[in-house]
């Protein structure tokens, strides 16, 4: 096996996995036999990832901190080749579904993923799901420090808790260790923020509260700087509180943002800090060495620094307008001179958001291998990173990313849309997303007017659940059923950049589903005769406000 | 309800105590054993714990967890040391979480509940998380090994 520069299952990790194989094998084996009933199984197999969806069983199987070795990414695709249809969907937790499993062989197909150290263990249902991080994670320019370490903590303290594993509802926890948040700290039930105080020591700030969903509400800091030795304390504290007290009687009012908004954040720092103050000298504080330990096994590769200028990459921008588009979407500074972040497009014109085939799956993973140290993120935005690329390297890998289709030049751009599965695959959607996006992105696939019209994002969500986080989109699109027509409720404005998070003001009616392109149409052409030098959408709107844009769009409906 | 106790796989005679519902119980101080609703405020018993023998905590819905919060506030925090019975609707799928929590004696309906009860504590033998059921976790473990091989050296 390739040497890591990422946690590694010890044997406790292994075992732990390898009973809870054991365990829903068992499961699967009371319910089939009618042991079970549908209704004490489900949660069972929610928290092993497995979905009753609309035409078959779904499994979500959990990226811990969005990151992949090239020997796991090629296990997912031999095993969406064998349990699945030969493909798989990144989803904006960073994770991996299959859509089309059967029931029968959902415990061997959890078994294969053991091999490779990896598990769909609560990655569903009322418990902390995966813990998500910012995708260029250390590798990134701008970093403070590798928030995977704490998120690698997380993913051990919160797997199978005793306590906190049959909560009101899900809970989700995202960490950054950048000021540009990549990781929306703001919109999750728990975001954490490392950042550094006047003595250059690191913390957290405590973000408790945020959420997308049918109730969009940014999060409230309950610890401005929270030590690091004091995370887990911190956690199950908050935690215990929800699990008193957050609401059971009403599933879309289970969230802790409902909780937070209805006692008030004082109040809940009270509760919080009164509980912490008796668990933070426990067994919980971490040791230095349990810190160290973890922090050890994400040291960065051996990169040496390297010139800034390499004469094959200067000529061929000279020579390929393409590769020069590229160079300035998808690839991103790192903090080694001479190498860079480059993003693997999963958005090629018409193609659904975040869907890879298995052979895609060992195309990425083979580049990997040649370019970045065998190691792949998944970004919250669908994409596919090869984190440590040197700079000389840059156009053999956008030769290979091209001949897999994942060289589009597209990345921020307005055809980089993040879409849930919608009403093609889930049963709780209202309308399709992907058919939507496949359009718009159709429609703007002209690389050099992509990049004219600059940083876009557009988001789409089937229904109000919001999976595909319309509410933080630039351009957020919504799906809604009107007496059994899918109609699509547009919003401007979202954001989920530090310190500028906002979510989406609605335009006005819902439009037909064959008029969201011309929507979309007409907000751009809004834009690019309003904006000033440099100005991005999302800035031209916020100056103009959202008149402008609503005229436009139902002018032309 | 079949009562059962930690290691029997059948179930046990109930000594047909009957707890006090909380707020009675406080009112009254009658008996020694108490029963709470899960939204009760488990650290109430706070000055009493050391004189009761039996706490029942309720799962209304298997899927409603607030007990293994009271649980292990009275076990941790109020350092209760009777029994902890989990009444209402106990499955055999939750004891690994119960075990931990601190419950001892579980009454449940389930087919198979007793000999489930027997495997629960080995289902798993690695746990991440401390809690007061004297069982070392996974970073515990990992340090003694580290201080082991250190020695060795």
């Amino acid at each position: 096996m390739p040497d890591t520069h990422f946690y590694r299952y010890d044997e406790y990790d292994r075992r732990l996995v390898a009973e809870r194989v054991e365990q829903f094998r068992d499961q699967v084996r009371r319910r089939l036999a009618g042991e079970l009933t549908e209704e004490q199984f489900k949660p069972l197999r929610l928290t092993n990832g497995l979905y009753l969806q609309l035409h078959a069983y779904m499994l979500r199987i959990a990226i811990p901190y969005g990151t992949l070795s090239s020997r796991q990414l090629r296990k997912l695709a031999e095993i969406s080749r064998k349990y699945d249809r030969g493909y798989g969907h990144f989803t904006t937790r960073q994770n991996l579904q299959l859509h089309w499993i059967k029931l029968e062989q959902a415990p061997d197909a959890i078994a294969a993923l053991a091999e490779v150290d990896m598990h769909s263990i609560q990655t569903s249902g009322n418990c902390v799901r995966n813990t998500t991080a910012d995708h260029f994670a250390g590798a990134a320019a701008d970093e403070i420090e590798d928030p995977r370490v704490w998120c690698e903590i997380v993913r051990q303290w919160s797997t199978l808790h005793p306590e906190f594993s049959f909560l009101p509802r899900k809970f989700k926890i995202a960490i950054t260790g950048s000021p540009n948040d990549r990781a929306a700290v703001r919109v999750h039930d728990i975001g954490l923020r490392l950042w550094r105080n006047n003595d250059g020591e690191a913390g957290f700030e405590v973000i408790v509260g945020g959420g997308l969903g049918r109730t969009p509400m940014i999060g409230k800091t309950l610890r401005e700087f929270l030590p690091k030795d004091e995370l887990l304390a911190y956690l199950e504290a908050t935690l215990r509180v929800y699990n008193r007290y957050g609401r059971r009687d009403n599933l879309f009012k289970a969230r802790i943002k409902i909780l937070v908004h209805e006692i008030g954040a004082e109040k809940m720092r009270k509760e919080v800090e009164a509980e912490y103050e008796s668990m933070k000298d426990s067994a919980l504080k971490l040791s230095l060495e349990t810190i160290e330990a973890i922090a050890q096994q994400f040291a960065p590769p051996p990169l040496r620094p390297k010139l800034e200028r390499v004469p094959e990459v200067e000529a061929l921008k000279l020579e390929d307008r393409n590769f020069a588009l590229w160079l300035k979407s998808n690839v991103a500074p790192h903090r080694v001179p001479g190498h860079a972040i480059v993003t693997a497009s999963l958005k090629p014109a018409g193609a659904p958001p975040g869907d890879c085939s298995a052979a895609q799956m060992e195309g990425v993973a083979d580049i990997a291998d040649a370019y970045s140290f065998s190691e792949i993120r998944v970004s919250h935005e669908q994409n596919l990173v090869l984190p440590h690329v040197a700079l000389e390297d840059l156009p053999a890998v956008w030769r290979a990313l091209g001949r897999l289709g994942f060289a589009e030049a597209n990345v921020g751009k307005i055809t980089d849309i993040i879409a849930c599965p919608g009403l093609d695959y889930c049963a709780l959607a209202n309308a399709r997303s992907i058919p939507v996006a496949q359009r718009i992105s159709n429609h703007f696939a002209a690389i050099a007017r992509q990049h004219d019209i600059g940083d876009l994002k557009i988001k789409i969500s089937g229904c109000i659940n919001a999976c595909g986080h319309h509410h933080v989109g630039h351009i957020g699109i919504l799906g809604v059923d009107k007496n059994g027509v899918e109609l699509y409720q547009i919003s401007l404005g979202g954001d989920v950049d530090f310190g500028r998070t906002a979510l989406g003001t609605i335009l006005g009616p819902a439009v037909p589903a064959d008029k969201v392109v011309e929507s979309v149409d007409a907000l751009v052409a809004t834009y690019l005769e309003a904006r000033t030098d440099g100005e991005r959408f999302v800035d031209t709107y916020r100056r103009i406000g959202v008149q402008p844009f609503k005229d436009r769009v139902y002018a032309a409906l | 309800m079949p009562l059962y106790r930690e290691r029997s796989s059948t179930p046990v005679a109930n000594d047909g105590v009957v707890p006090v519902p909380l707020a009675d119980w406080l009112r009254q101080r009658n008996g020694s054993a108490v029963s709470l609703a899960n939204t009760d405020d488990a650290d109430g018993l706070q000055p009493h714990v050391a004189g009761l023998t039996l706490i029942t905590l309720h799962f209304p819905k298997f899927s409603d967890g607030r007990a293994y919060s009271q649980a292990r506030i009275l076990r941790e925090r109020l350092g209760y040391r009777g029994e902890l019975r989990a009444v209402g609707n106990v499955l055999q799928d939750q004891l690994p979480f119960l075990l931990r929590c601190g419950f001892d004696s579980f009454e449940s309906e389930q087919k198979g509940f007793g000999e489930a009860l027997i495997k629960a504590r080995t289902l798993f033998s690695v746990v991440y998380q401390p809690t007061k059921d004297g069982r070392p976790t996974a970073s515990q473990l990992r340090l003694t090994g580290r201080v082991m091989l250190a020695a060795a050296e």
